[in-house]
């Protein structure tokens, strides 16, 4: 009894201190640490974007350059075709998220809200394509394009976002349809509304928040796609950003030294998701989470 | 009266499309008719491929004369002829067995840093977030510039530590690192963080603060209570990041185009080259079929592992 009272006398003092020093001590200055580690290339393409041309061959290398220069974004933009290759890549990522998000949702609204025969197999089989790699349909998707005479134009890069958008597109607003009432779509058939209304005017409007979600991780997604562009686009006039920066890095030793121009026109690619992430971080954050935790 | 009758008999329609009554046959055929485009998207730009690939993995094929059967030729070459598959196979496997779990790991302890409630929460967030938004492309011309064996930072920083500096991306032997450390900066903040820290928010309370009051500390608390807990986000976030590092592409394909000396030929680049650089569609087709086969093979084994350590508070 005394020996209990003695210890905890003791040693709860320093448990409690230890636990108070943890916080400033240990899990502030890592996470500090670790944001700034992470956050850092980021910071350093941005300053590079605005050196010299001396100051990126500087030795030993400089971080922030004496006499910034934002021209060099201007200079990049004429040096390259870069304001054909957004106007190209806005063509692919507009109309691959419309499709996506009015198809994704047109498909959703048909597993969510209707029993047909198939159904739960067609299902499983959709998931299960988010899990095959795009590599083994990529060669007949090449022959298709070719024989309809797409290669080396925009078509094949948005044109299929119009069949559904994608498996994890359909799954995302499924989900999102399913936590909706369905009494709300029951009375509206009493009422006399065709399906088509009901989901226009039902569920659409209801759906905001996910098509939100869906539409900005397309955007991105489409912002950053390579794969595809690199093998269906071949002629300069046609190029995307992505595959306009990857061409322009391949010129460049033949040309002039051009290195802080790369860097800055790489550093105006990285500003569309950025500004669309702080935009709309709600969505983006809660549209992730809806479709890692829902199994 | 005909209209009843034949609410009673199963139509032609109702077997095909389901439903016990003509009303309810109608409203499947409405949810087909919902499903249609993806009905047609899944066969044209997907199932169908996958069909077909099978099919020219069989022949050679250039796309300028028609398939040629040749059995199975091109897996013969490829198991036993090809210089490249192998090797890039290996690499492929070397790369995504140090990058899975280190990323599993670090996207963990972000989400868990995350969780504490610490002032500042949400810039620390979008600083751990923000790379994984950054274009593959960018990245590459980034990460070349700051790994440059004369003129990076990453070599100044361990010459100004008294360390020896690294040839990084230039060297064979220490392109694939490079490559793991650029994936590691780059992604560990991204989608997994966000997903785990999604499941540690879904622990119940209550449990951590029983097992504080039964006298758990820090560790066992987090490997008794909180890590059963968001097994399946662990899942979750293994399959999908298998499957990511497997088809590991645009980096090693911008910044190293494979090299040097094949030292970061991984078997994307392999598939991408045979059949996109030198139009041998029917060996592309084999080994993009090889690698089908091995990452199916791979998730299924985990799927079948999963049993024995996924915890679904559900009981499914």
């Amino acid at each position: 009894m005394t020996d209990q009272v003695l210890s905890a006398a003791v040693y709860r003092p320093t448990r409690v201190r230890l636990h108070r020093l943890w916080r400033p001590l240990v899990l502030y200055p890592l996470t500090i640490a670790l944001s700034l580690i992470f956050i850092f290339p980021m910071f350093w393409a941005l300053m590079s974007g605005l050196k010299t041309p001396a100051e990126m061959y500087a030795f030993p290398p400089v971080i922030i350059p004496t006499h910034p220069r934002p021209y060099n974004f201007v200079e990049a933009f004429t040096a390259f075709p870069f304001a054909l290759w957004y106007r190209n890549t806005l063509e692919v990522v507009i109309l691959g998220t419309l499709g996506t998000v009015v198809t994704a949702c047109i498909v959703a609204y048909g597993f969510a809200r209707f029993d047909f025969r198939l159904k739960n197999v067609l299902f499983i089989i959709t998931l299960a394509t988010m899990m095959l790699p795009s590599q083994v349909s990529l060669i007949p998707r090449y022959v298709l394009f070719h024989f309809l005479g797409w290669i080396d134009t925009l078509y094949p890069l948005w044109v299929p976002s119009w069949f559904g958008g994608s498996a994890f597109a359909i799954f995302l607003m499924r989900q999102f349809i399913l936590t909706l009432p369905r009494e709300l779509d029951e009375a509206a058939l009493i009422d006399g509304a065709s399906y088509f209304r009901i989901l226009w005017n039902i569920l659409v409007p209801l759906c905001k928040p996910a098509l939100a979600t869906l539409a900005i991780l397309t955007l991105i997604a489409n912002w950053d796609a390579f794969l595809d562009p690199v093998i269906f686009l071949q002629s300069p006039q046609h190029f995307t950003v992505a595959i306009g920066i990857w061409y322009f890095k391949q010129q460049e030793f033949q040309v002039t030294p051009t290195d802080h121009l790369l860097m800055a026109s790489a550093v105006t690619s990285m500003i569309p998701p950025i500004a669309l992430f702080f935009a709309f971080q709600r969505y983006f954050v809660q549209g992730i989470v809806l479709t890692g935790l829902k199994e | 009266m005909p209209v009843s009758v034949s609410a009673h008999k199963p139509s032609v329609l109702a077997m095909i499309v389901g439903g016990r009554t003509r009303q309810e046959a109608r409203r499947a055929l409405w949810g087909y008719v919902f499903i249609a485009p993806w009905l047609i998207g899944l066969f044209v730009f997907v199932g169908g491929p996958i069909i077909a690939s099978l099919y020219f993995s069989f022949t050679t094929y250039d796309i300028l004369s028609p398939p040629r059967w040749v059995g199975l030729a091109n897996y013969h070459r490829a198991f036993l002829e090809d210089p490249l598959f192998w090797p890039s196979l290996g690499r492929t496997f070397y790369y995504a067995i140090v990058v899975v779990p280190l990323g599993l790991v670090g996207s963990l302890v972000l989400a868990i840093l995350l969780n504490q409630g610490l002032r500042g929460t949400n810039i620390f967030r979008t600083f751990f977030f923000l790379p994984s938004l950054t274009p593959g492309v960018a990245l590459s011309v980034l990460w070349l510039w700051l790994m440059h064996p004369q003129l990076g930072l990453a070599n100044q920083v361990l010459r100004t530590l008294g360390l020896p500096p690294s040839p990084w991306l230039t060297d064979a032997n220490t392109v694939i690192p490079s490559l793991i450390l650029i994936q590691l900066l780059t992604t560990m903040g991204g989608s997994a963080m966000l997903i785990f820290l999604a499941g540690l928010q879904g622990v119940p309370r209550e449990l951590e603060e029983a097992a504080t009051v039964d006298g758990a500390g820090r560790w066992m608390k987090f490997r008794h209570v909180t890590l059963p807990m968001i097994t399946p986000t662990l899942f979750f976030n293994l399959i999908l990041g298998i499957i990511g590092a497997l088809q590991v592409f645009t980096v090693a394909f911008v910044a190293t185009n494979g090299g040097p000396d094949y030292a970061s030929w991984f078997i994307a680049l392999h598939i991408y080259q045979q059949a996109f650089a030198y139009l041998r569609l029917g060996y592309g087709a084999a080994l993009a079929w090889i690698f089908l086969l091995i990452v199916l093979l791979l998730t299924l084994i985990n799927f079948a592992l999963s049993r024995r350590w996924v915890f679904y508070r559900g009981g499914a």
